[in-house]
């Protein structure tokens, strides 16, 4: 655990230094949202209907915008390497740095996303369910993201193709975060729709780090 | 003709012709494209492995 | 890991003798192939009786239900193949998994458009956010995702691996997509009349579509062991048995 601590805490690091690593996913976001009402109609009518759908698909685009990065730096240096090669868990410290992702995506992802509802007129009832959504949704997201990081990591034109592995995988979360988000808009129960989105982010925790080990030891090997 | 009376009932397929010659055909197309990739990958590799082992033979013998 | 296997099971490890021995039943499967679907397609077209609903457009159903099942059961092969594959280091299996993943995608193709033809008649358009041709459309996705993965790599075994996890990843999801698109379905349109699932079929309609499915997968064996033997020339061909083959024949 204290291994996982540490890894937590040195990606944490980094990500502070290089701080548009940070901010270029959220100032994704806010973009991806912004066109719609241009490119749609700034009615609040109909903002207010497709609001749900639209935040979910620019928060998962902005995590999978992310992704790439994941673990390209730790690649290009070398230290991926010697990381493979030491005697720590490689699964163990792919949950470190997934956490760490989280943190400094999804997780500000879902701060940010009430001021998005409200540009969008999103009834205020939606409120939790939007955020609680998006807490419980994202880490999933960069689980399943980081699988398709390791596995392009050692390739040169990885950007394009880890949407293309990683899109459908990101369907079910989709489906059932906008649901949740929907199903709160309309003062329907949301704590089903939460429970199975914490049920995703297990059984996804639980599996992926094996995954992403995997992916990782072979693109070393590559 | 089976079920049908004649041949210009069966293409007619009770007024869904286009539907039903349309699935077919598209099956028709896929199940050839299958069959054909296999034999354009065999010749890609029997012209491939061949040239090599020409150019070898000549490195061999010079 | 160490599980004892049968003798073949070791046997399939070398390529020469899979290809030897595919190259055998290859002939048998093709011909089979050959009766099953010629016999399955006149029986399905010109003697099955019409549906009573649908009339004569669902006969759309003896290629597009086969095509549904082998696009299925070709990811579980591939996923099989890859789990064989790494946890015996069996080049073989990786081969195996990795021609089966364009004949997969070709299989979901013809679902996917017999399935939307199948609509316009049906429901009136030529496309239908059902639940199980999006599901359909989402396996395409992961087998194009698949198909691009092997491609990436220069390093074929490197390829072969990356495929295989992304492959065992999929198959891991593919019962939860299926679980979210239907449930999505049912959140979006009452439960509308689905194109396959009918009551009871008389068996002069299920048993030219059981002939079909049986030919179906003779096909696909047929075209994954051509396919295969292919693939295993390419790896193989600086290897003394290929060199032999090469010098044989003209």
């Amino acid at each position: 655990m204290n291994f996982l601590n540490a890894a937590i805490k040195r990606e944490l690091l980094l990500a502070l230094r290089n701080r548009s690593e940070i901010i270029n996913p959220l100032a994704f976001f806010l973009l991806v949202i912004t066109l719609f009402p241009l490119a749609v109609s700034p009615e609040a009518k109909v903002l207010a209907n497709i609001a749900p759908g639209i935040i979910w698909v620019a928060a998962l685009l902005a995590t999978l915008l992310s992704m790439d990065s994941l673990f390209k730096n730790d690649y290009d240096d070398g230290s991926l390497e010697q990381i493979v090669v030491s005697p720590q868990s490689l699964a163990l410290l792919a949950l470190g740095k997934v956490i760490s992702h989280w943190l400094s995506t999804g997780f500000l992802l879902a701060l940010l996303s009430p001021v998005l509802a409200v540009m969008l007129f999103l009834p205020s009832e939606a409120m939790p369910a939007l955020v609680g959504s998006l807490l419980i949704g994202t880490p999933t997201l960069s689980l399943i993201g980081a699988i398709g990081a390791a596995l392009t990591v050692g390739l040169r034109k990885g950007g394009v193709l880890i949407s293309l592995l990683v899109l459908p995988l990101y369907i079910p979360v989709l489906i059932f975060g906008a649901a949740t988000v929907q199903a709160g808009a309309l003062n329907l129960p949301i704590s089903g729709h939460l429970a199975l989105l914490g049920a995703m982010m297990v059984f996804t925790l639980l599996l992926a780090p094996f995954a992403i080990a995997a992916a990782l030891k072979l693109s070393i090997r590559n | 003709m089976g079920y049908f009376a004649n041949f210009s009932d069966f293409i007619n397929m009770g007024g869904h012709a286009l539907y039903v010659w349309l699935s077919y055909g598209i099956t028709l197309v896929i199940f050839g494209y299958n069959l054909l990739a296999i034999w354009l990958k065999k010749r890609a590799f029997f012209t491939f492995a061949k040239r090599q082992l020409k150019r070898e033979q000549r490195n061999y013998d010079a | 890991m160490n599980i004892k296997m049968p003798k073949w099971f070791y046997q399939l490890a070398s390529p020469k003798w899979s290809y030897d021995i595919m190259g055998m039943l290859m002939p048998w499967f093709g011909l089979a192939a050959l009766l099953l679907l010629v016999t399955g397609i006149v029986w399905g077209l010109m003697f099955a009786p019409p549906d009573y609903q649908q009339g004569n457009s669902y006969r759309i159903i003896y290629i597009h239900v086969p095509s549904a099942i082998l696009a299925q059961s070709c990811f579980m092969l591939m996923a099989v193949a890859g789990i064989i594959g790494m946890v015996w280091k069996m080049k073989v299996a990786h081969i195996v998994a990795k021609s089966a993943a364009p004949i997969g995608a070709s299989m979901t193709i013809i679902a996917l458009s017999t399935g939307a033809i199948w609509g316009k008649p049906t429901w009136g358009a030529w496309w239908v956010w059902d639940a199980r041709l999006t599901s359909m459309l989402i396996l395409l996705f992961l087998y194009l995702g698949i198909i691009a993965l092997y491609s990436a790599f220069s390093n074929k075994a490197s390829g072969d691996q990356a495929a295989s996890i992304l492959t065992l990843v999929g198959v891991v999801n593919i019962p939860i997509i299926k679980y979210s698109v239907e449930w999505w379905n049912t959140l979006h349109q009452p439960a509308s009349f689905t194109l396959t699932k009918k009551p009871a079929m008389p068996p002069e309609m299920w048993v030219p579509l059981l002939i079909m499915v049986l030919g179906y997968y003779c096909f696909f064996a047929y075209v994954l062991m051509a396919r295969t033997r292919i693939e295993l020339l390419e790896r193989e061909h600086k290897s003394g048995w290929v060199t032999a083959l090469l010098t044989d024949t003209p």
